[in-house]
């Protein structure tokens, strides 16, 4: 063991040692072999650790120090919307009434709960332009799942089995390819063309009769607005397909367009991203999805209905997809969704996303010059650069993040967009204040003039992290997954 | 406008606009078409204050009946657990909450490192060799079991017992469905999966068999025979557990299963109306590399010190895109934190003491019940959930108790025809014997 090494908790366990206070056992108690058949009571104790109750607090208190949250500073990864998370979402979803209730209580005793959600809907509804929303799928990647399978019955109930292709841009994020494999669809993708926008002469080469949908985020992966959408709606339209808004840029839209107007039939939202349910270090996230009309009959069941001033649970849905999710979506998270709805009103929602664009287009603008900028234009919510003139004086792009964290800010999204070579994307957020923004812009140039200078200290970086640039060939190598006793 | 969250003030907007070289904020949506413009605002609730607005929501949390305020007996895949305190004030560290997937490890070594302590606990408890960060819930975990196994035999069809809960079954049969898999419900015999019907069923055509221990209606599913069944077909055996039973149940994975799924909401995560809980995915060592998700891996770093890592991410969709394992991004690391934090809290004794005190408590009130005169629908061994025969409906018994500040237990006729007027009874370690005492007065009148 190094001696910076941080203790894993199974480390700090010592035989004897207890951290739990179960309730009393005050009920007759029944020989254990009488009630459990002979093989299935457990003879090796799992392993689990044995620690007191400071030292646990410690142990996590330790391995939160060597976290990077939003709340320990600026976050700019690109398309993942890593804005403030505000307080009163956690008090809000700690009510015992929101984080004590059961699913399957009947639903007289839950119709709080219910009005929340079927309220959330209401203004998901509005916001994105769509007839009817489901709170059902987990995250974003379950939702554009959800939205395809949708597609899928939706072309079978009419007949057309031919339907299998889902066309995805050359700049969509990996979820999407992966999402329509697993609803049992084959992926086209469509160019780019030098504005950074989808080719439309590519996308009429690549419609037809076996087109199911196109998926498509509008600003793209780039940060630019699609801006011959309604061209683009047309094409898919009269091929028969269906087009689908991958919702992960809302953040760059609200109030300004909204996918029901531009054309599309099918949007899931990641209220994780855009309306600020925290991140976890990964998740839960929640992953909405709003139809138009014509698809309403094939939302997951259970959909959620008034009926006479009652909030009810509608199973009675034969041309629903089915089940995408045991209950009813992560309801954790959509109570902090609609807190934040709430907290933000209509005026609100519009200047969270003018100040995204600003907070943007503004660290673009200072940054030209000393990075290669691919599409000068404004962009939307974010923007992306590229490290190409860096790598020719031996800095990569994955340098100047690691760089970066010396500066103690979490790296914006690299390497993605896959059609931008060294790619540098970088989403402020509007949460960010000027200070924050000038601070980062100083740090990036600096970094560009450290390439030229002195590359050095920014391909050996970090300098000042808690530990330096881990060995991943090792690890994929000789897989260790798991903590095994010595 | 001011707003709390919105700290640019008009001074710094102006600056900025001559930066970019524009005017208004206006030109820099000049982009998008007219015809598609949204013009004005939306029609939504307008912004409420801070005080307004937790007062509302207190109100409107406030008409729900919930767990804490009432004595509930109701389980059918959640559950009301004790939740040691300190499991909340972890997860409420922002360090946490606020960081997204650790992509750079140098400043995520916290997160990184609470997964990989997760990823062993569940390979502990499951007696499987690899598990992964973790995946949305149980069902969705168990479809993607059911995913897995056709692609690892190149099978299409799967077998899933009657007595897997009935909404992940509903979760499996909708993946299926996206993957052309054929699902087939294998009966139950007494609350457990007939052995005589699945050995009728198996064939070599089958992907894999899917069970759950301890089962829907709480029974303990006979595991060393299932594996001998599935696995003289080379089929996988899929078993979806409560990893809480297994402090104190033999494991599935010493039995022989090919994969483990479930979810881990009985450790430290709260009911929610149904989420956000915790799905949890554990393999044998030969099925490493087709795992759906997420996994963290010890490394070093040039100093020799020890780190941790996303690793083997050529599985996964940002890599291999539509050839992924799974499209899952996304998944519930801080849930997975949380049930980490419980974990530990009750380490190897507590989580053993309180698996056994939900078999002592549940089978008190089975007693209890068939001395009262109640009839149970399946006779045999379980675990902290069994079912009682009722002469009324389940949701009008329920009504009435909840008079009486008693959650009952799950109406099974919804989802089972021939279970109509039978309650799924969940009795786990925080209820005490004056509660189920209380309990089984209260049902007095409606035994069938």
């Amino acid at each position: 063991m190094h001696k910076d090494d941080q203790a894993l908790v199974f480390e700090l366990s010592t035989p004897g040692r207890i951290g739990y206070s179960l309730p009393e056992m005050d009920v007759p108690e029944t020989d254990i072999n009488e009630l459990i058949p002979a093989g299935y009571l457990r003879e090796e104790e799992a392993e689990l650790p044995e620690v007191a109750e400071l030292d646990i607090m410690r142990h996590y208190t330790a391995l939160s120090n060597r976290n990077h949250g939003v709340d320990s500073g600026f976050y700019p990864l690109g398309s993942c919307t890593m804005k403030y998370n505000p307080k009163i979402n956690e008090n809000v979803a700690r009510f015992p009434g929101f984080a004590h209730v059961h699913p399957l209580q009947d639903e007289s005793s839950v119709q709080g709960a219910m009005e929340l959600m079927y309220d959330l809907q209401e203004h998901l509804i509005e916001i994105t332009g769509m007839d009817q929303v489901t709170l059902q799928p987990a995250a974003g990647a379950h939702g554009e799942w959800t939205a395809l399978m949708m597609v899928r019955a939706f072309h079978e109930a009419n007949g057309e089995l031919k339907r299998t292709k889902v066309i995805v841009p050359d700049s969509a994020h990996g979820t999407n390819p992966a999402s329509a494999t697993v609803a049992g669809f084959e992926t086209i993708t469509v160019k780019s063309d030098d504005n950074g926008l989808v080719d439309l002469e590519d996308l009429r080469r690549v419609v037809g009769e076996d087109t199911a949908a196109l998926m498509l985020t509008n600003p793209n992966t780039l940060g630019l607005f699609e801006e011959h959408i309604l061209e683009m709606a047309e094409i898919v339209h009269s091929a028969g397909g269906k087009l689908y808004y991958d919702g992960a840029n809302l953040n760059a839209v609200m109030s300004k367009a909204r996918p029901g107007d531009m054309g599309f039939d099918l949007v899931h939202l990641n209220l994780h991203k855009t309306f600020t349910g925290p991140h976890g270090g990964g998740g839960p996230g929640s992953g909405p999805v709003g139809v138009k009309a014509d698809l309403i009959p094939f939302l997951p069941k259970p959909v959620l209905v008034k009926k006479a001033e009652k909030y009810v649970f509608d199973y009675d849905r034969p041309q629903a997809i089915g089940r995408v999710k045991p209950y009813y979506g992560n309801f954790g998270i959509n109570v902090r969704a609609y807190t934040y709805i709430r907290t933000m009103g209509p005026d609100g929602l519009k200047a969270v996303t003018e100040y995204a664009v600003l907070n943007a287009n503004y660290m673009m603008r200072r940054l030209q010059d000393a990075y290669d900028l691919p599409f000068d234009r404004h962009c939307k919510h974010e923007f992306v650069l590229s490290g190409k003139r860096q790598k020719k004086l031996g800095v990569r792009t994955l340098d100047i993040a690691k760089r970066l964290l010396d500066f103690g800010y979490h790296p914006p999204t690299t390497y993605f967009p896959l059609n931008v070579e060294e790619c540098i994307m970088i989403e402020p957020t509007e949460t960010e204040s000027k200070e924050t923004l000038d601070a980062f812009c100083d740090a990036m140039l600096q970094i560009a003039k450290e390439a030229e200078e002195n590359p050095e200290i920014v391909q050996e970086a970090p300098h000042n992290t808690v530990i330096g640039r881990l060995d991943e060939t090792l690890a994929a190598r000789k897989p260790v997954l798991r903590y095994q006793k010595q | 406008m001011k707003h709390r969250y919105l700290p640019m003030t008009e001074a710094d907007k102006k600056e900025m606009l001559a930066t970019i070289g524009v005017n208004s904020i206006d030109e820099l949506f000049s982009d998008i078409p007219e015809s598609v413009r949204f013009k004005g605002e939306y029609n939504i609730k307008p912004a409420a204050t801070e005080t307004a607005l937790m007062k509302e929501l207190t109100k409107m949390a406030q008409k729900n009946a919930d767990l804490k305020s009432n004595t509930s007996f109701l389980g059918a895949g959640v559950y009301d657990h004790y939740m040691p305190v300190i499991v909340d004030h972890v997860l409420s560290r922002s360090e946490f909450y606020t960081a997204y997937t650790p992509y750079q490890p140098e400043i995520s070594q916290g997160e990184l490192q609470a997964i990989f302590e997760f990823q062993t606990m569940i390979c502990e408890l499951t007696g499987m060799d690899v598990a992964n960060s973790s995946m949305y819930d149980g069902g969705t975990a168990l479809a993607e079991a059911a995913m897995l196994s056709a692609g690892q035999t190149r099978r299409k069809k799967v077998l899933i017992s009657s007595a897997v809960h009935p909404e992940s079954k509903d979760v499996v049969q909708t993946y299926a469905k996206g993957q052309y898999i054929e699902v087939i419900e294998i009966p139950h015999n007494d609350g457990v999966t007939d052995l005589e019907a699945l050995k009728e069923m198996i064939s070599d055509d089958i992907a894999a068999v899917i069970v759950q221990y301890p089962n829907f209606f709480g029974r303990i599913e006979p595991l060393k025979e299932l594996e001998e069944i599935i696995h003289a077909q080379k089929s996988m055996f899929v078993v979806s557990s409560n990893p809480l039973s297994l402090g104190a149940l033999t494991s599935p994975g010493k039995f022989g299963a090919d994969i483990v799924a479930g979810d881990a909401q009985p450790f430290g995560i709260p009911t929610a109306f149904g989420g956000p809980h915790c799905g949890y995915f554990a393999v044998t060592n030969k099925l490493l590399r087709k795992v759906p998700g997420r996994l963290v891996g010890q490394t070093v770093d040039e100093e020799g010190r020890r780190g941790f890592v996303l690793t083997l991410q050529a599985r996964e969709q940002h890599i291999r895109r539509d050839k992924a394992t799974s499209n899952i991004c996304s998944n519930q690391a801080l849930n997975a934190l949380a049930a980490s934090v419980a974990m530990t809290a009750l380490g190897k004794k507590g989580v053993k003491e309180m698996a056994l005190a939900n078999i002592q408590k549940s089978n008190y009130a089975k007693k209890l019940f068939k001395e009262n005169g109640f009839e149970l629908a399946f006779e045999g061994p379980s675990f902290n959930e069994f079912v009682v025969k009722l002469n009324k409906p389940v949701k009008e018994v329920n009504q009435k108790l909840l008079e009486k500040g008693i959650i009952g237990g799950f109406d099974l006729g919804r989802d089972f025809s021939d279970l109509k007027n039978h309650m799924l009874v969940a009795v786990t370690e925080l209820r005490t014997k004056e509660e189920i005492d209380t309990f089984v007065k209260e049902m007095g009148e409606y035994h069938a």
